[in-house]
């Protein structure tokens, strides 16, 4: 019996150690999250590459220079969310808010910047493929925006729960990682719509 | 000594009513389930009943043209996703914890959602019967530009209801899928390593990376369909400038690795009990273990042989038949790896080693029509023709779903507590067998002499074998009853269950019958060996005879 007993504490410490696995799994999540963008992605590709008529009649192409600016902001905002992370790990939960809240405000432009774009355009989601195709991977992504702006409000609040970080929290990590897949996301996504006309 | 080492007191056996409510235990789930699957494969099946029962003769008498449509559409759509899918989640749920000796499923609250969207979506795709114009009529894959009329204008219609509850099968699964990986990743028993882990964890690892991989490129291509069919976009219609063919390579990106993700945990099965029922290891557990990863690999390379007559490019034929034929060296290490375990061993013919043995005859079958279908010109002559659906029906009845059957009478008692009967379980895979060869093999003459799917009325000369296969349904509707009599029968007063009726290896099998509800709880056993040490006699767990001895004392004393 007296074998035993410290394999018995061994595994107590082994179970401990399963406790939480949300980044495991939220990774998992963006892996296949990613594979929807690629989807779209790849849709987009064959039905320009094959239209005969790309843009629907009266539209010469999109302007870039307004969404290019919206472009900056959203890829600095990828900055400024690793420096509220940096200012977490060493415990300056002040400035982990502030930069935070920076985060959420350029992330909310970058959705303005959207919303105005949107309402300026000549063409609609059912003109051709051309404003279908734009109008889903933008919308899809502005969808992915908003959620990671609900995902760091929750964080934010929840930063202000006394003790939230006691038993280690995945949470900030977590959203961390959508921000810079959103980021990401939108890279490709300018250069496919926008770069490539 | 004695004190330290006594069984705690069994916990008071809990109420059923706790497969009614919002359990977050992988084992009620997985019965949820199980159980869940099992409604829905009655509805399947009596929609089944039905084609046959229009097929039996050659004129169209039985049921009308459209409503054919409707029944062939939702026989596929509910098959597959609301018994194949779920009931295989069941037993991941039942399997997955037990057999890495995790307490739970790493996310149990996601995991209670993932299940209870199944019946929410079962609803939305049954009520769509009762909606002005019927079910969706585009057949199981819903291709565009049939699936994209909307004659009658209404927003809420058959097709768009089919596309919401494809959509959250889609994000039931995926919820599945990323709790199953994370489970097998993070929360294996101290000293499983992944090469100590049981093949049917490895199948599930595999087939959950392929839903993870694949069912997002559906999604985003239902959501495309939806929005052409109730939106006015045109993606998919020739018209707009939109391309067909698109959604079917989306379609396919999944629906062809789906295929796996059916029957990758059928092969685990197979791998777990031919080893059990022969007395004998595993023969090339490494490899059968590796070659599961290679099918996932391949698989993703492969669906364009479902679309050879849709006008692609002759380079990607050809490409697509490589990579199919390919499948087929993965899959053979698997069939040769199970008849080496069987060769030369102690063969006990219970039920579920007969059905695997069913699955394992039906299955090589499969494979044969379906090296045939990958080859470019027999595929474009036997398209859209019986032989097709021969051949899935061989796959997805006669191996998936008959591993899926010894999968079930192999663990039944080690989760209900409860022994089956023997007898009863015989008849049913006698019925089943015989069934499924009478109802699926027929086809492949009539494919060949050119009768095309999806018809409710064909020229006479098929009449013979159309007769033939709709016996061999009808034989395949009475098997359903000896199983349904046996489950309910055994679970209510079947003989107790030892905690390890089969005498077979695995953590699963060192745990009392049915197991606690936190399975091992705080004493995890650190596993020392490889699964499958039949006849050897080595031990799979440290200090495994003083579990065993513990489990025996705690069944004398209930």
């Amino acid at each position: 019996m007296s074998s035993s007993l410290p394999a018995a504490t061994n595994e107590s410490a082994s179970t401990h150690a399963h406790v939480n696995h949300n980044l495991t799994g939220f990774i998992i999540f963006l892996c296949s999250e990613s594979v929807i963008f690629l989807a779209f992605f790849s849709g987009y590709a064959i039905l320009k590459t094959s239209a005969l008529d790309w843009l629907p009649p009266g539209v010469e192409g999109l302007e870039w220079r307004t969404p290019l600016v919206n472009t900056a902001v959203l890829i600095s905002s990828s900055g400024t969310i690793m420096l509220a992370e940096h200012f977490k790990v060493r415990e300056r939960l002040w400035l982990f808010r502030g930069f935070w809240l920076l985060t959420m405000l350029m992330g909310g432009y970058f959705l303005v910047g959207q919303a105005v774009e949107w309402h300026g355009l000549a063409f609609g989601f059912d003109s051709g493929t051309f404003g279908g195709t734009f109008y889903l991977l933008t919308g899809f992504h502005g969808l992915h925006v908003a959620t990671g702006i609900l995902l760091m409000t929750i964080m934010l609040i929840k930063s202000f729960i006394p003790g939230n970080y006691v038993g280690g929290e995945q949470g900030v990590q977590a959203t961390s990682l959508f921000w810079h897949f959103v980021d990401v996301i939108w890279i490709i996504l300018f250069l496919l719509i926008y770069v490539w006309q | 000594m004695t004190i330290a080492t006594f069984p705690p007191e069994p916990p008071p056996p809990a109420s059923w009513t706790r497969y009614l409510g919002f359990s977050t235990d992988a084992k009620v789930i997985g019965i949820q389930y199980i159980v869940t699957a099992f409604f829905f494969f009655l509805i399947g099946g009596l929609l089944a009943m039905v084609i046959r029962g229009e097929l039996i003769t050659p004129a169209a008498d039985l049921v009308d043209r459209s409503v054919y449509n409707g029944i062939y559409t939702m026989h596929g759509t509910i098959m597959l996703f609301l018994f194949i899918f779920p009931v295989l989640n069941g037993l991941n749920n039942l399997l997955t914890p037990t057999m890495i000796g995790a307490p739970d499923m790493a996310f149990p609250r996601l995991n209670t959602a993932a299940f209870w969207l199944v019946p929410v979506f079962g609803l939305l795709l049954i009520g769509s019967f009762f909606v002005p114009g019927g079910p969706a009529t585009a057949g199981w894959w819903s291709y565009p530009p049939v699936s994209i009329q909307n004659p009658l204008g209404h927003l809420i219609n058959g097709e768009s209801m089919w596309i919401l509850a494809v959509a959250l099968s889609g994000v039931s699964s995926i919820m599945g899928a990323v709790n199953f990986v994370t489970t097998i990743l993070r929360m294996r028993a101290p000293g499983m390593t992944l090469f100590r882990m049981p093949v049917f964890c490895w199948t599930a690892l595999a087939a959950q990376s392929l839903q993870l991989i694949g069912l997002p490129a559906l999604t985003g291509g239902a959501v495309m369909l939806l929005m052409d069919l109730s939106f006015g976009t045109s993606f998919y219609r020739p018209e707009g400038g939109g391309d067909p063919v698109l959604y079917q390579h989306f379609f396919w990106f999944y629906s062809h690795p789906a295929v796996y993700v059916i029957i990758l945990p059928v092969f685990g099965i197979f791998s777990e009990l031919f080893p059990v029922y022969s007395r004998k290891p595993l023969f090339g557990y490494v490899y059968v273990s590796v070659a599961s990863f290679i099918i996932v690999g391949l698989g993703l390379v492969v669906w364009v042989h479902h679309m050879f007559p849709s006008g692609v490019a002759q380079w990607m034929r050809d490409l697509f038949m490589a990579t199919t034929m390919l499948i087929a060296v993965p899959t053979g290490v698997k069939v040769f790896a199970w008849l080496g375990t069987l060769w030369g061993g102690k063969l006990r013919l219970t039920t579920p080693m007969l059905f695997c043995i069913g699955g394992l005859v039906n299955f090589v079958f499969a494979g044969i029509t379906g090296v045939m279908l990958a080859t470019v010109p027999i595929d474009i002559h036997v398209s859209n023709t019986y032989f097709v659906v021969g051949h899935f029906h061989y796959v997805i009845y006669g191996a998936a779903v008959m591993g899926i059957f010894a999968a079930i009478y192999h663990w039944f008692p080690k989760f209900t507590g409860r022994m089956p009967y023997e007898g009863l379980g015989k008849l049913h895979c006698l019925l089943t067998f015989v069934g499924a060869n009478l109802n699926f093999l027929p086809m492949h003459p009539l494919g060949l002499m050119g009768m095309p799917r999806r018809v409710s009325s064909y020229d006479p000369e098929f009449a013979f074998w159309n007769v033939i296969a709709s016996l061999g349904a009808f034989l395949l509707g009475v098997s359903v009853i000896p199983f349904l009599l046996n489950m309910i029968s055994s679970w209510i007063r079947g003989p107790r269950a030892t905690y390890n009726p089969w005498n077979a290896i695995g953590l699963e099998w060192l745990l009392p019958s049915p197991p606690p509800e936190d399975n091992f709880g705080e004493e995890v056993p650190t596993v020392i060996s490889r699964p499958y040490g039949y006849g050897t006699g080595e031990p799979l767990v440290e200090n495994q005879s003083e579990i065993e001895k513990r489990l025996q004392l705690q069944e004398v004393l209930a």
